[in-house]
């Protein structure tokens, strides 16, 4: 752990009567230290191009009276700088009048280890790794023309120092590996994409046989696209394939229920509580207490325990996600959805490991119904806008299905859809619910957040496909 | 106030003098200080104010051909002795790589004329709530707006570069940012649209009451929108997404994209890529510019490169190592372009929009389905049905791709030209998309 006080010519003693002292009359605030360690070691090109390590520390000051939020934030751990944060704070809010609510649930459960994993493998090490993978993937297809791979390790220790001197801190280690690949024939280009990660240490994680997967798996992908076709154009049915595809719940209604949205009402699911928004057998939990995953965390950034969440329960809307400002404005409890990138940012209600259940059918089951459509295993990105509701993703591998077969490879499209009605399009669920690999990072208001999805194969009954053959 | 030149000129050069003591051959050090100040209305009352002082270095050392860089927020002494031994003690370890080096010292900026990249003018908060106030009671005037947030945020950043080659610059630079993004809704839908404005001296920000109004309008004209069906068609984009295509034009002709084989433009330098028409200019000298700079990220000269001339690709943006890869000399592009626009076109708005009987005009995009390898591109739209020149209804829910060596031939640019962001484009226009829809 931190010491966030021993450099600083700040004690603990003097930074907790500023903090109660500027909270006086806010209804709840803290201050937040961070100090978090990283590196990235990028092998490209035959070589390593980049060696970076960074060390990041500061810390955010906030306060909140009503649904006024005053923040502050500084690189320097001083008597002058949290000063100067606590008067910019006070400035705001001058008018402030409510009651501190020390109330915070405590647990003393742990889902991942105290552990540094940048320092459990020296430089050395990780190098041959990223060298080796260049080499098997070189060795594997003669039409490699670029490798890409890269490791990426962080450590963050923070602390949050609640009014009254109430202390909260978690240690947090986070470990990525990606490969991208791309080959040429014919004068065709397409790259794979693959990764892997978690909150644990590269030693559990990286075996041989685990990295030898990840590239097998970006060359696997890039092979199918060498040979993929136009897309086709306009609605049709959709299989999504088991584990990463659910980024397609984390778009299409993940981001529609978290609780500033629908506080402000700006959500398409704002007056939706209780109805039924999702075909019956449809469920999604946001949970957070799965060990080691990308999304879990033991408290979240206001010191609040995490949970596992149901938001939609066979089909029926239940609960929203929610931090303390907005539970506290919407008459709830916070669900330790209240996250922040870092202490330059604001805390907001954020997604961790959003994941639809199991069903019944099986993903043979989904295909051989369908006579015309797609069958998407694997996606970039995507994005939504919460208030009209419009969700897209971008595919990349995707099959076309011809009379309940698989045909051939279709290049990379978007698929655009409806968040609010998609789930009641949704028509088969399937046995067969996967985690995703532990790569996906979340983007709101610009902030990054490392988030984890969940999902079994689902045939949606009618998206649009952004291809380019009508 | 943000920390002065000699402030951060002390820190890099305490940097770069331990890094020879330690060992390094060369090395190179950013220094910089970012202060910002912003405050959130939403519905007509204060939501959120936020201040933020930002210290940040950036160090990299080299030992001959071998390269490690570091970062980080805390600049104490103590803690950049630590850093910087480890730093140097990475780079040992880390494998040569024979284009990594600084510079070129003749290329290195060594005159600076005054750019007017800096306003000291201070907002209070208080100034600020003021403008905010104006701004939500216009954005809200109409009914069918249900929800509006702003913001207006004032930033000032000041930095130094400094390395071994006796590089040593810096400046400052300001930016005042306003936004409104309002909520309208009808008994069919909801829809959210914005408008903002962004300028370098406090003066020149567009009124609030106007970009208030103007956000409003664009939301309200969303609503009840409807889906199209799947075809052929020219599809027009409005000017704050038709400055994206030059962001992925960019991003494919950048030395680093080009040297590793990953890029739809590869081996394209001198051939035509768009029409004969077409023009494609980055400037970093535009006074009060957005994205004016003296030099670039390595401290080298930047000039004015016409990128693409009638059509034809002229110039990659090149950085040092990459350009030692294609041997090439550095055009001052390492971190990218300045004021990258596109020539006007000769027509005119009114005209491009009656071009075609038929055809839809793009205001949103949405997804990342910009594929710079292939110029495969596929992304979720939102816009309005256009005939015979007019506005006939608001469409969503739709997709348009094509692949950019086509859609690049097919551009059609209006003469509406303005410099509101750091890159620019007038209306443009692109025959022969494919929309997807019903």
């Amino acid at each position: 752990m931190s010491n966030f006080f021993e450099k600083s010519d700040l004690s603990r003693g003097e930074a907790e009567n500023i903090i109660s002292e500027t909270l006086q009359k806010c209804d709840d605030g803290e201050l937040y230290l961070e100090n978090s360690k990283s590196e990235s070691i990028l092998l490209d090109d035959n070589k390593i191009k980049n060696s970076n390590y960074t060390s990041d520390l500061g810390f955010g000051f906030r306060a909140i009276s009503g649904e006024i939020v005053a923040y502050s934030h500084s690189n320097e751990i001083s008597k002058n700088s949290l000063k100067q944060s606590s008067d910019n704070l006070k400035s705001t809010l001058k008018s402030a009048k409510g009651t501190y609510n020390h109330a915070i649930p405590k647990s003393n459960k742990k889902y991942y280890e105290n552990i540094n994993p940048i320092e459990q493998k020296s430089l050395n090490e990780k190098i041959k790794i990223l060298n080796d993978v260049n080499e098997y993937i070189r060795s594997k297809n003669n039409d490699v023309k670029q490798v890409t791979a890269n490791f990426l390790g962080e450590q963050k220790s923070i602390e949050i120092i609640r009014s009254g001197g109430e202390t909260l801190s978690d240690v947090r280690p986070l470990i990525r590996f990606n490969v991208s690949v791309m080959l040429e024939k014919n004068g065709r280009k397409e790259t794979g994409v693959y990764g892997i990660g978690g909150r644990q240490s590269y030693d559990s994680y990286l075996k041989e046989d685990n990295w030898k997967n990840v590239c097998d798996e970006a060359l696997r992908i890039a092979s199918v696209n060498l040979e993929s076709k136009p897309a086709p154009a306009g609605e049709m049915k959709v299989v999504l394939g088991p584990g990463w595809p659910a980024i397609l719940i984390h778009e299409a209604v993940g981001h529609g229920l978290e609780g500033d949205f629908n506080r402000k009402k700006t959500s398409a699911f704002h007056n939706l509580m209780g109805q039924k928004v999702a075909s019956e057998g449809v469920t999604i939990v946001d949970d957070g207490t799965i060990d080691n995953r990308r999304g879990s965390l033991t408290i979240d950034d206001e010191g609040t325990p995490t949970e596992k969440t149901v938001l939609i329960e066979n089909g029926v809307l239940k609960n929203f996600m929610q931090d303390r400002l907005n539970a506290r404005l919407m008459n709830t409890r916070s669900t330790g959805s209240g996250r922040r990138e870092n202490y330059r940012h604001v805390v907001l209600p954020r997604m961790r490991n959003t994941m639809m259940l199991s069903g019944k059918q099986t993903q043979e089951e989904m295909i051989k119904s369908v006579d015309k459509g797609i069958f998407a295993v694997s996606f970039g990105g995507g994005q939504v806008d919460i208030t009209s509701g419009k969700f897209v993703f971008n595919c990349t591998e995707a099959y076309e299905i011809i009379n309940g077969k698989i045909g051939s490879p279709i290049k990379g499209a978007t698929l655009i859809g409806d968040g609010p009605s998609i789930l009641k399009e949704v028509s088969m669920v399937g046995n067969d619910m996967m985690l995703d690999p532990g790569i996906g990072t979340c983007g709101k208001a610009g902030q990054g957040v490392p988030v984890g999805v969940a999902q079994p194969s689902i045939l949606i009954n009618k998206m649009t496909v952004g291809g380019t053959k009508l | 106030m943000v920390k002065d030149q000699e402030f951060l000129e002390k820190k890099a050069l305490y940097c770069l003098g331990l890094a020879k003591k330690l060992g390094a051959t060369q090395s190179s050090v950013v220094v910089n200080n970012s202060v910002s100040e912003t405050v959130n209305f939403r519905n007509k009352k204060l939501d959120e104010s936020n201040r933020s002082d930002d210290l940040g270095i950036n160090i990299t050392t080299y030992i001959g051909k071998k390269k490690s860089s570091i970062s980080s927020s805390n600049l104490l002494n103590d803690n950049l002795n630590t850093l910087m031994e480890k730093c140097v003690e990475t780079t040992k370890n880390t494998p040569e790589d024979e284009f990594n080096s600084l510079p070129d010292k003749d290329l290195l900026a060594k005159t600076i004329k005054d750019l007017n990249l800096f306003d000291d003018t201070h907002v209070e908060n208080d100034q600020k709530i003021d403008y905010l106030k104006k701004l939500e009671a216009s954005a809200s005037d109409d009914k069918r707006i249900i929800n509006t947030e702003s913001s207006f945020s004032e930033n000032k950043s000041n930095f130094i570069l400094a390395n071994s080659d006796g590089f040593c610059n810096g400046y400052k630079t300001s930016s005042f940012t306003a936004s409104s993004v309002t909520v309208a809704k009808d008994e069919k839908s909801m829809e959210r649209d914005y408008e903002y404005t962004n300028k370098c001296f406090l003066k020149d920000l567009d009124d609030a009451e106007e970009l208030g109004k103007l956000a409003a309008t664009q939301t309200i004209r969303k609503l009840s929108p409807k889906k199209i069906g799947s075809e052929k068609i020219s599809v027009i984009f409005d000017k704050r997404i038709a400055k994206g295509m030059l962001s992925t034009f960019a991003s494919a002709i950048s030395a680093s994209a080009v040297s590793r084989g990953t890029s739809f433009l590869k081996d394209k330098i001198n051939q035509n890529i768009f029409s004969k028409r077409i023009n494609i200019i980055d400037k970093p000298d535009i006074l009060k510019g957005l994205g004016s700079r003296y030099f670039d990220s390595e401290g080298v000269k930047t000039e004015t490169l016409k990128l693409v001339d009638q059509g034809t690709l002229k110039h990659y943006l090149i950085d040092t190592y990459n350009g030692k890869k294609l041997n090439l000399k550095s055009n001052g592009r390492c971190g990218g372009t300045s004021n990258l626009y596109f020539d006007n076109g000769n027509i005119s708005f009114k005209d491009l929009l009656n071009l075609n009987s038929k055809s839809i005009y793009i205001t949103e995009t949405i997804g990342h389905g910009s594929n710079i390898v292939t110029g495969d591109y596929s992304v979720g739209a939102t816009g309005f049905l256009v005939e015979q020149g007019e506005f006939k209804y608001p469409i969503n829910e739709i997709t348009i791709a094509g692949n950019f060596k086509d859609m690049f031939k097919n551009i059609t640019l209006a003469n509406d030209l303005e410099f509101k962001y750091a890159t620019n484009s007038p209306t443009m226009m692109i025959d022969g998309m494919v929309v997807a829809g019903k």
